[in-house]
């Protein structure tokens, strides 16, 4: 077992006295060379898993293990992809990727042949000298991918790495990540709110409800690889996670909207009645 | 530039003045009589000028160095520990308001008239903007920065010096900017009330020795330096942050 939550609370303080119960029980456990996909709707407190995880927040209670320790704050045996690459500005492409590798006590010389090593898996290798803000979305992503590759962790946390970028960009991305994974055996949390994207990176998605947080249900996503999003598994688990996430979406947007609001309204059900039989 | 040259000229030699007070700057009231040109270039030629401006730079530069440490490290303090923020950080606002010449008589009795008073009132002259501008540009880091160089096996001084540092670098030059600018205005008033050599020195001499054109010569010469370094130090580390980072160009 590579990753094991056990009964995870966690609440903000809001306001004063107000707290925000956020995850409530959560228990999660992810095998060694899993792909596992988080899905929920936004706010649902997918990116506080990823976080707990990755120890960049603690749990108000309970427990996160990985490897069997118990996690205390980050360590590079969990690197996390951000959404926004989070690349650094100031550093080109290869000062990036050899960033965390240096602070391995790394020869320089010997980081540089792993981060070039990294770069070319993400076909980046002639952009070494580059900087962020020459490179579009998906070059930076890849960045930000080499250089969590590169720390060969334990653990790759991806928290909604594609979701800015372009549809076409996005597929492409997708087909190498599962390359990736293939070639190399990571254990792999992505965290996502897009259907067609968990299903068809990885081996289980697991659905979460909103406020609080919980794992609402388990899909295994028994389909062939490379996915094709025609295949009919995958249509056929689109339709039935979708109909679950419409429930939990249907119950964000009456907290919001009020209790009025309905996601599929009913012309049936309606119909004003109040002058029925005026006509008689 | 030259409308400005001209009517003063016109000024000078309308005799409404002595000429003491206006003296021309290029042509001279009264054959071989002063003009600022030529006191401005004998000053260059006899070093006595040179040797002033010398003399404060160099206090300047320290006063300035000795700002930009201290300012540094108040701000990297006031952004990491909340206690400090809400004891020196509300200090400093106040400290920040008052202009540093103020400390004047108080570095007089502390370190006596010389050299240490005038690099006290520049450093703290400079020290307190350094350190408001440097604290916002520490606070204002964005944790995506902060949390990805923790995943990737940074802490404590190496997260300092390697993010929060680069990361706050356009903020870090702004400040460097007024505090370099506040750190003018001190030592000229120091040096005007009590400084031996440098050029507000020279500016109290020519004060008592009415001669005027040298006063404005050590304008021309301050506002030389000042362009000076605007252009070819602040103005090019901004550019090339800017190229670095892909803002703006």
């Amino acid at each position: 077992m590579k990753v094991n939550l056990e009964q995870v609370n966690k609440t903000f303080p809001k306001g004063k006295n107000d707290s925000l119960h956020v995850l409530q029980d959560i228990d999660l456990k992810i095998e060694a060379g899993e792909f596992v996909s988080l899905l929920g709707p936004s706010g649902c407190g997918k990116s506080t898993i990823l976080n707990l995880i990755a120890g960049l927040d603690h749990p108000t209670s309970g427990d996160v293990y990985v490897n069997g320790q118990k996690v205390k704050g980050p360590g590079t045996d969990r690197v996390v992809v951000f959404q926004q690459g989070g690349l650094f500005p100031w550093m080109n492409v290869l000062d990036n990727v050899t960033y965390g590798l240096l602070l391995k006590n790394m020869s320089k010389k010997e980081a540089q042949e792993k981060a070039m090593e990294g770069l070319r898996m993400v076909h980046l290798g002639n952009f070494t000298k580059s900087f962020p803000h020459e490179l579009s979305g998906g070059m930076k992503q890849r960045v930000a991918i080499a250089r969590s590759l590169v720390m060969d962790p334990d653990v790759l946390l991806m928290d909604e790495p594609f979701a800015a970028l372009d549809e076409q960009t996005r597929i492409i991305l997708h087909q190498e990540l599962q390359e990736i994974w293939e070639k190399t055996g990571k254990t792999i949390l992505f965290i996502t709110h897009n259907i067609r994207e968990a299903l068809t990176l990885s081996e289980r998605v697991l659905l979460m409800s909103t406020r609080p947080g919980a794992i609402k249900n388990s899909f295994t996503v028994q389909a062939s690889r490379p996915r094709d999003p025609s295949d009919s598994v995958l249509v056929q688990l689109e339709k039935r996670v979708m109909s679950e996430l419409e429930e939990e979406m249907e119950k964000v947007l009456k907290e919001e909207f009020g209790d009025g609001y309905r996601l599929k309204t009913s012309a049936v059900r309606d119909r004003n009645r109040e002058h029925m039989g005026d006509h008689i | 530039m030259i409308v400005i040259v001209s009517t003063w000229e016109i000024i000078s030699k309308s005799n409404l003045f002595p000429t003491f007070m206006f003296p021309p700057l290029l042509i001279p009231n009264d054959p071989g009589g002063v003009t600022v040109l030529s006191t401005f270039v004998n000053g260059l030629i006899s070093g006595q000028i040179l040797e002033a401006t010398g003399v404060t730079l160099s206090r300047l530069l320290v006063g300035f160095a000795i700002a930009v440490v201290l300012g540094l490290t108040f701000g990297f303090l006031i952004s990491r520990y909340k206690w400090v923020d809400d004891t020196l950080g509300f200090f400093v606002t106040a400290l920040q308001s008052i202009p540093s010449i103020v400390w004047f008589p108080l570095a007089i009795v502390w370190f006596g008239l010389g050299n240490i008073s005038i690099l006290f009132i520049v450093a703290i002259g400079a020290t307190w903007t350094m350190t408001v501008n440097s604290s916002t540009g520490f606070k204002n880091v964005p944790s995506l920065y902060l949390n990805a160089a923790r995943t990737l096996g940074s802490s404590g001084f190496h997260l300092a010096r390697t993010v929060i540092l680069p990361a706050s670098v356009p903020h870090l030059i702004s400040g460097l900017r007024v505090a370099w600018a506040f750190a003018w205005r001190a030592i000229m008033a120091g040096e005007l009330l009590g400084g031996s050599g440098g050029l507000g020195y020279l500016l109290d001499m020519g004060r008592s020795l009415q001669s005027m054109d040298l006063v404005l010569s050590i304008m021309i010469v301050i506002g030389i330096i000042g362009t000076i370094m605007d252009n070819q130090v602040f103005r090019r580390m901004e550019r090339s942050v800017a190229r670095k980072w892909g803002m703006g160009a």
